[in-house]
C-alpha cells in the first residue's frame, strides 16, 4: 500500500529510487531528532521531574 | 520503463485483493512506521540528548570568562598515557586564605536561565566542571545547560540551603553518579567572585513531592537556618523518575577569586 506507491511514485532506476529514499529518511530522522522529538518529550511531559509545588 | 521496474509485491497488488486484505497491508504498515518512529524516539532520548546537550553544556562553560575550566582539563589533556602529567603552574590556595563560612559573600539571584557558576566534584573525575544555571524547568535549563538552581533557594554561600537539580540519565546527565558521592566529599561551586568548597554531610532516597529536602534548614521547613548547606537533587532510580536521590553537605570554607584553585580539584577524591 504505503510502500509500494512511494516505490512506483519515485522516478529513476532501483539505484536512484535507493539513494534517494536513502537521504529522504536521513532527512526525516534529523528533522525527528532536532525538532520533533524535543517538541513531543516537552509537550506531553515524557519523564517530567517536577511537582507544583 | 515501468512494466520493466516493478516493486515484488506490486504484481499481487495489481492483480487486485479485496478491500479487507488491502485495509490490513495498510494498518500494517502504518505499524510498522509507527514502530520505527517510536524506536527512533528511544535511540534519541538515550543517546542522542546527551551528544545535543553534552555540546551545549561545553559551550557554556566556554563563554564564561571567569571559569577556571583549564584548572582541571589542563592536567587531564597533557602528557603521554603511563606519564606523569606535565605539571601546570596552577597554585592552590593556601590555608590561609581559607575563609570562615560566616563571611562568604552571596551574590545576587540571576534572571532566569542565567549561568551564574561552575560545579567541580572529585568524586566524579578530577576533570568534571559544569555550569549552573538559574531555573529548574526542562526546556531551557535542565535539557540544555545541565544543572539547575531552585529558584528561591540560597546562592552559594548563603546561611542557608543552595539546592540544584540535574539530570540523572540522559541530556548529558550531570548527576548520574550522584549515587557514589561518599561522606566527607568536596563539591566545589565557583562563582564569579569566589570558591566555595562543600563536604557532603548524608543522602536520602525520597519521593517527588517531598520537597523539603530544598528547605533552608534540609528536611527541617520552616526552622531558621544556622549553616550554609548545599542540596544535590537527581531522580532515582536510574531511568526512572520515581523517586528522588538527595545530597546535602555543608560549606566548609570559601575564598575570594584570585587566591589560586581549591586543592580538593587538583588532588581529586580520596578512595
Amino acid at each position: 500500500m504505503i510502500f509500494p506507491w512511494i516505490w512506483r511514485s519515485l522516478p529513476g532506476p532501483a539505484w536512484v529510487r535507493t539513494a534517494t529514499l536513502l537521504v529522504v529518511g536521513a532527512a526525516v530522522v534529523w528533522v525527528l531528532f532536532e525538532y520533533g522529538f524535543p517538541w513531543f518529550s516537552i509537550t506531553f511531559g515524557i519523564q517530567d521531574q517536577s511537582v507544583g509545588a | 520503463m515501468t512494466s520493466t521496474l516493478r516493486y515484488p509485491g506490486a504484481t499481487a497488488h495489481a492483480a487486485g485483493r479485496d478491500a479487507g486484505t488491502r485495509a490490513l497491508a495498510l494498518v500494517g504498515e502504518l505499524m510498522i512506521i509507527a514502530g520505527t518512529v517510536i524506536g527512533l524516539f528511544v535511540l534519541w532520548q538515550l543517546f542522542y540528548t546527551d551528544v545535543t546537550a553534552g555540546r551545549e553544556q561545553a559551550r557554556v562553560l566556554d563563554s564564561l570568562p571567569w571559569a577556571q575550566v583549564n584548572a582541571v582539563r589542563a592536567p587531564a589533556a597533557s602528557g603521554e598515557p603511563g606519564e606523569p602529567p606535565v605539571s601546570v603552574a596552577i597554585n592552590t590556595i593556601p590555608p590561609e586564605a581559607q575563609l570562615d563560612p560566616a563571611t562568604a559573600p552571596v551574590m545576587k539571584e540571576p534572571r532566569h536561565a542565567a549561568t551564574f557558576a561552575t560545579m567541580y566534584v572529585p568524586r566524579w573525575g578530577i576533570d568534571y566542571v559544569k555550569p549552573i544555571s538559574e531555573g529548574v524547568t526542562r526546556y531551557d535549563v535542565l535539557d540544555r545547560l545541565g544543572i539547575g538552581h531552585y529558584p528561591g533557594t540560597g546562592m552559594p554561600g548563603a546561611l542557608g540551603n543552595f539546592a540544584i537539580s540535574a539530570h540523572r540519565t540522559t541530556y548529558a546527565k550531570p548527576f548520574s553518579r550522584i549515587d557514589e558521592l561518599m561522606v566527607g566529599d568536596a563539591l566545589v561551586i565557583q562563582t564569579e567572585d569566589a570558591w566555595y568548597v562543600y563536604r557532603v554531610t548524608s543522602h536520602e532516597i525520597v519521593l517527588p513531592t517531598q520537597v523539603e529536602v530544598i528547605a533552608p534548614v534540609p528536611d527541617h521547613p520552616g526552622r531558621t537556618p544556622n549553616d550554609h548547606y548545599i542540596t544535590l537533587t537527581s531522580c532515582h532510580p536510574r531511568f526512572s523518575a520515581s523517586h528522588r536521590y538527595v545530597v546535602h553537605g555543608v560549606l566548609e570554607y570559601w575564598s575570594p577569586t584570585g587566591a589560586g584553585v581549591p586543592p580538593e580539584i587538583v588532588e581529586g577524591a580520596s578512595s
